[in-house]
């Protein structure tokens, strides 16, 4: 044991604490707001939403007092053992939680429900944390990495058996802190352009220009500016070469010029003309490649490639392996399908009530749609409309600029531990958080699709609040410890 | 290696960055969807507030003996919930309401169909059929309990308590498209005003209707008043309106005139209000309520008599010699003849080789005695010394243009203004129209068939009966109107100024005179009546449909005028043939209160004579 020189309540991050508090208070007001009848006034009865959530934002409290109390070394001793726990808990879930809106995903204990997912981001950071920042690490090799993976998609596929695809989707979060600890950016590129080229390809996939299928070209394009703009950055790392750059940009402009005078005269397919172009590019990136040895000209060749393969498979995938239901949200949230009293309803509902907030927004408990439950899941997964409806766009802003002081200050504070350990999970924290906001916000103000998952601090519920509590906690923990030796 | 493990380092820029960029397109996409973007407002309130709509009840009508005319119903509108529907006896409501099960299915269907009905919601109650009548809504009510969901709706309906005067009061019926465009009070299945009273004091009548603010939730279920109803509004009733319309005048004109096809019209002179106005063939405006209102209309308007067209404001007919009485005002005015003046008849218009004809009477003669006689000759000389004397006018064409000016300023040519709608104003023919008929080469004799109120001369019966009314009130008359009093309202100030036509005042007692003795000793003795002193002209108008129109125009009595009177029987010959003796009926009837003794055979066999055209016979 170590002495402490200074108690925790003066090296704990009290910008963070500050912001908690903030945000939780926020988010209990939101709750007020959305549970709000008009027949029944009483926020503070324990049996409505708001007594409750009051109640969990008290143990909430509790739990922190422990987790600051607990030595930082607790965290780093146990991760495994709290990661095995919970691994063991999911694994229970499925096989002893009732079915419940279609998910398996809640433990009953008496008149307690809990959502063990909500506990295992906090389980698989550590573990991550841990195994990652243990002596000698180097994510380089394909064990290592494929160990890391593991940790990660093991609870993942536990939670898509409970049916909790929302939840899953959060531990794609990690690859943000395997990016940061250094794993190729063309994974997370591969990922990132993987989804857009989904969404814009499916998006546009009905409309034609003449013979050329829009949804096509626009990918195609988007790859090919990829392609080129990865080569001039290589190309400016490894050695200067106007000449190449001038040679790939002005063909692919001749070429372009080209097809369009054609295609004056006779229908030219832009999508062909455009994939016979990152062929040739590709053609003479692995010709560049061998004649100058650098190996990224043949990974940009094969990322355009993929890409376009990539591409010719997203019809498949939608219409095979995607669920109708799935296809539908996916189509509603992308614009193309309107069914406002179907798929559409919630999405459509949660922007009539944020957009009916206006700039200052209707005041506290004054929102008629959140009010008259027009918006379904309003006061957990929809939380955000209340804040839309009834504080409009200063509030909006407001709140999303504290989960951006939130995330940066995360990411900064990570950035300033002594330890590995310590810096991956800060960054473990700071990509979920991220992601939540990401997902939440996004699938509220329509450009997301709907994916359930709670907006942390705002969304009722114990298990939630008490999860995002646990992993910020357990971080103020760890990183009082820099100043505390 | 450093250099690598710095390059991570500097990752956390990358997805700080990231972070920011995220946060940034959500508030342009809340700044969009909150700031800019105005129509979620609207549309959240749409969703949260029902506006209902508090109709308000309609004015009544009374005539001007406090008679109630037209009143409101009530009606029963069966109403759904769709949700709250259980199964039941289908058969047994059907045969309930009166309807096949066919119909049952597809109004059930209808009504889910959110195309044609877009605000359906299986919370809300839905209108299922309109206007049940009484005895059905009896048998339903006391079964409602078999029947879980449904529910009967209080309306009301216009009643109207005497089968006559259809074409005054009008009807009311649904708004189209057109009225809820051009006005945005009325939205679909409102009712207005048609036609008659019903269509002109429409703003009147209708009231302003209320609004009670409620709030709905999602599944529409109403969760109580929006803001304890501070925004709610109460609708005004509809304001009562008072006809001068005498209904048992009009109700004895209507059986006068049963099988025939003409109108009468009665104006008391003193105020310019309608007594009475007669149009036939008829119907009943109690055909024009309710369910069968459509099919009835239908019916109506494709009989071939025209039972809808209100002969009285819409009809134009040549008035014949009841235009002679305009005519020697304009010769009179003019200083084309005195009162002394004579011209010569011989059994015609000597000038244009006796024609138009004329019927035997002494000759020459003066102004007086050229009205009781209905001599063609003296007023088609009175034209030709008017307009086609140099003296005068400079050209025919001036002359006609003053002869114009003076009979649009007597009410002809030009709609008068009743306050019913569709009033037609008849015809006076324009200069120009003759220079382009005849290439600029006229005068009187071409066109002398005006002189005695054929050719291209036209009026409505109103018209005819508003010269009557001049000519009783010595010199001006008042815009026509059947709306006496409107209920904690003014009437209008056109009605209650004295219109003066061009001709001075004193002219008028020579015509006056002359129309009396017409009846005393000229053409219309059959109107004379003891104690009263009327007042006639007779008017036989050649038309090219037919047997020629009888028509009368008259006031009485001659001192005090209480009446004026148009009758026009159309395709019946002579006006003194049928026009006199129903006039002479009429006038009795409202001055009198009953008809004589010695005209109760007259009203018999005027009552059993049907006059109608060929093919209906």
């Amino acid at each position: 044991m170590y002495y402490r020189k200074t108690s925790i309540w003066g090296t704990i991050d009290w910008l963070i604490v500050l912001l908690y508090i903030v945000m939780v208070s926020a988010g209990w007001l939101s709750i007020c707001g959305a549970s709000y009848e008009y027949d029944n006034i009483s926020l503070f009865n324990p049996s409505g939403r708001p007594g409750s959530q009051l109640i969990w934002i008290g143990l909430s409290f509790l739990i922190i007092f422990v987790i600051l109390m607990l030595d930082a070394d607790f965290y780093s001793v146990f991760g495994y053992l709290i990661y095995g726990a919970v691994i063991l808990l999911l694994i229970a879930t499925i096989f002893l939680a009732p079915d419940i809106k279609g998910s398996r995903s809640w433990l009953v204990i008496g008149s307690l429900r809990i959502q063990p997912a909500e506990f295992a981001k906090f389980a698989t950071a550590l573990a991550l944390a841990k195994f990652m920042g243990s002596y000698g690490f180097k994510l380089g090799t394909f064990k290592n990495f494929g160990l890391c993976l593991g940790i990660i998609f093991f609870p993942m596929l536990c939670i898509l058996l409970q049916k909790e695809t929302g939840s899953a989707l959060v531990y794609l979060a990690f690859f943000l802190v395997l990016y940061r600890e250094g794993m190729s950016g063309y994974i997370l590129l591969a990922g990132i352009s993987a989804v857009v080229f989904f969404v814009v390809g499916l998006k546009y996939s009905d409309v034609m220009v003449g013979v050329t299928p829009l949804g096509e070209l626009l990918v195609l394009c988007l790859i090919q500016a990829g392609a080129l703009l990865l080569t001039a950055i290589v190309v400016v790392r490894q050695r200067p070469n106007l000449q190449m750059k001038i040679l790939l940009g002005g063909i692919t402009a001749a070429v372009y010029l080209a097809a369009y005078i054609v295609s004056l005269f006779i229908p030219v397919n832009f999508a062909l003309v455009s994939m016979g172009l990152i062929g040739i590019s590709c053609c003479y990136l692995v010709f560049l490649s061998v004649k100058q040895w650098v190996g990224h000209y043949v990974m940009i060749a094969l990322f355009a490639l993929l890409s376009i393969g990539f591409l010719y498979s997203v019809d498949y995938v939608f219409d095979e392996v995607l669920e109708p239901h799935q296809q539908m949200r996916i189509k509603v949230s992308l614009g193309l399908e309107d069914d406002p009293s179907g798929a559409g309803y919630n999405v459509n509902q949660s922007i009539i009530a944020i957009g009916s907030g206006g700039l200052t927004g209707k005041g506290f408990l004054n929102g008629t749609q959140t009010k008259l439950k027009y918006v379904p899941e309003q006061d957990t997964d929809f939380i955000f409309c209340t804040v839309g409806e009834e504080q409009g766009f200063t509030g909006s802003t407001v709140v999303l600029l504290l989960f951006t002081v939130l995330i940066i200050r995360l990411i900064m504070l990570s950035e300033k531990q002594k330890t590995i350990f310590g810096r991956i999970y800060g960054y473990c924290v700071a990509s979920i958080f991220f992601f939540h906001l990401l997902i939440n916000i996004g699938m509220v103000i329509g450009i997301t699709p709907v994916i359930g998952i709670p907006l942390p601090f705002f969304s009722y519920g114990g298990s939630s609040l008490w999860g995002f509590t646990i992993l910020l906690f357990v971080f103020l923990r760890i990183d009082a410890t820099r100043k505390e030796r | 290696m450093t250099n690598t493990k710095y390059a991570f380092e500097n990752r956390r820029y990358i997805l700080s960055g990231a972070v920011i960029l995220v946060v940034i397109v959500f508030i342009v996409r809340l700044f969009y969807l909150q700031v800019i973007e105005n129509e979620y407002k609207a549309w959240a309130d749409s969703n949260a507030f029902l506006k209902k709509t508090l109709y308000p009840s309609r004015g009544m009508i009374y005539d001007r003996n406090d008679k109630l005319l037209v009143f409101n119903q009530q009606a029963y509108d069966v109403m759904l919930i769709m949700r709250e529907i259980k199964p039941f006896d289908t058969l047994d409501f059907c045969n309930t309401v009166g309807i096949t099960k066919e119909l049952f299915i597809k109004r059930i269907a209808d009504i889910k169909n959110r195309r044609l009905n877009p605000g359906y919601s299986s919370y809300v109650p839905q209108v299922f059929m309109n206007q049940l009548s009484a005895q059905d809504y009896g048998v339903l009510q006391e079964k409602l309990y078999k029947f879980p969901g449904f529910y009967i709706q209080n309306r009301t309906i216009r009643e109207y308590e005497y089968p006559y005067a259809a074409h005054v009061l009008g009807n009311i019926g649904q708004v189209n498209k057109r009225d809820i465009e051009q006005n945005s009070y009325y939205v679909q299945g409102d009712n207005s005003g048609r036609s008659g009273i019903e269509r002109s004091y429409e703003e009147v009548l209708r009231g302003e209707k209320g609004v009670e603010i409620l709030i709905r939730d999602a599944h529409g279920r109403i969760k109580g008043k929006y803001e304890d109803g501070k925004y709610d509004v109460a609708p005004a009733s509809g304001k009562n309106l008072t006809l001068s319309l005498d209904m048992d005048l009009q109700a004895y004109g209507e059986k006068l005139m049963q099988n025939k096809l003409g109108s009468i019209v009665m104006i008391e002179p003193s105020t310019g209000e309608v007594l009475c106005m007669v149009s036939t063939p008829t119907y009943d405006p109690n055909m024009l309520v309710g369910r069968q209102r459509g099919r009835n209309h239908t019916l109506l308007e494709s009989d071939p008599l025209k039972p809808l067209f209100d002969r009285a404001i819409m009809a134009s007919y040549p008035p014949g010699s009841t235009f002679k009485p305009a005519m020697g005002l304009i010769f009179l005015q003019e200083e084309v003849i005195t009162p002394e003046t004579m011209y010569s008849c011989g059994h015609g218009y000597p000038v244009l080789g006796g024609k138009p004809a004329c019927h035997g009477h002494f000759s020459p003669l003066n102004l007086v005695p050229a009205i009781a006689t209905s001599c063609n000759a003296f007023f088609c000389w009175g034209l030709r010394d008017m307009i086609d004397s140099r003296k005068r006018y400079p050209s025919v064409q001036e002359g006609f243009d003053v002869w114009r000016d003076h009979m649009l300023n007597m009410g002809y040519g030009r709609p008068l203004g009743l306050d019913l709608p569709g009033e037609k104003g008849g015809s006076i023919p324009t200069s120009k129209m003759y220079d382009k008929f005849y290439k600029g080469r006229w005068s009187s004799s071409t066109i002398i068939s005006i002189a005695i109120g054929q050719g291209e001369v036209l009026a409505t019966p109103l018209q005819i009966c508003n010269l009557a009314t001049t000519i009783a009130n010595r010199g001006y008359f008042y815009t026509p109107h059947v709306v006496k009093l409107i209920e904690d309202g003014q009437l209008d100030s056109v009605y209650t100024k004295r219109r003066y036509s061009t001709i001075d005042a004193k002219h008028y007692a020579y015509l006056a005179e002359g129309m009396r003795s017409a009846v005393t000793g000229g053409t219309c003795r059959r109107a004379a009546l003891p104690d009263i002193s009327v007042c006639g002209k007779t008017g036989t108008s050649e038309n090219p449909h037919g047997k020629d129109h009888s028509i009368f125009m008259g006031f009485a009595p001659y001192e005090n005028p209480q009446v004026a009177i148009s009758v026009l029987v159309e395709n019946a010959g002579f006006g003194a043939t049928y026009a006199v003796p129903i006039a002479k009926l009429m006038l009795q009837k409202y001055l009198y209160g009953k008809i004589q003794d010695s005209d109760q055979y007259l009203e018999e066999s005027i009552i059993n004579m049907p006059i109608l055209p060929r093919n209906v016979l």
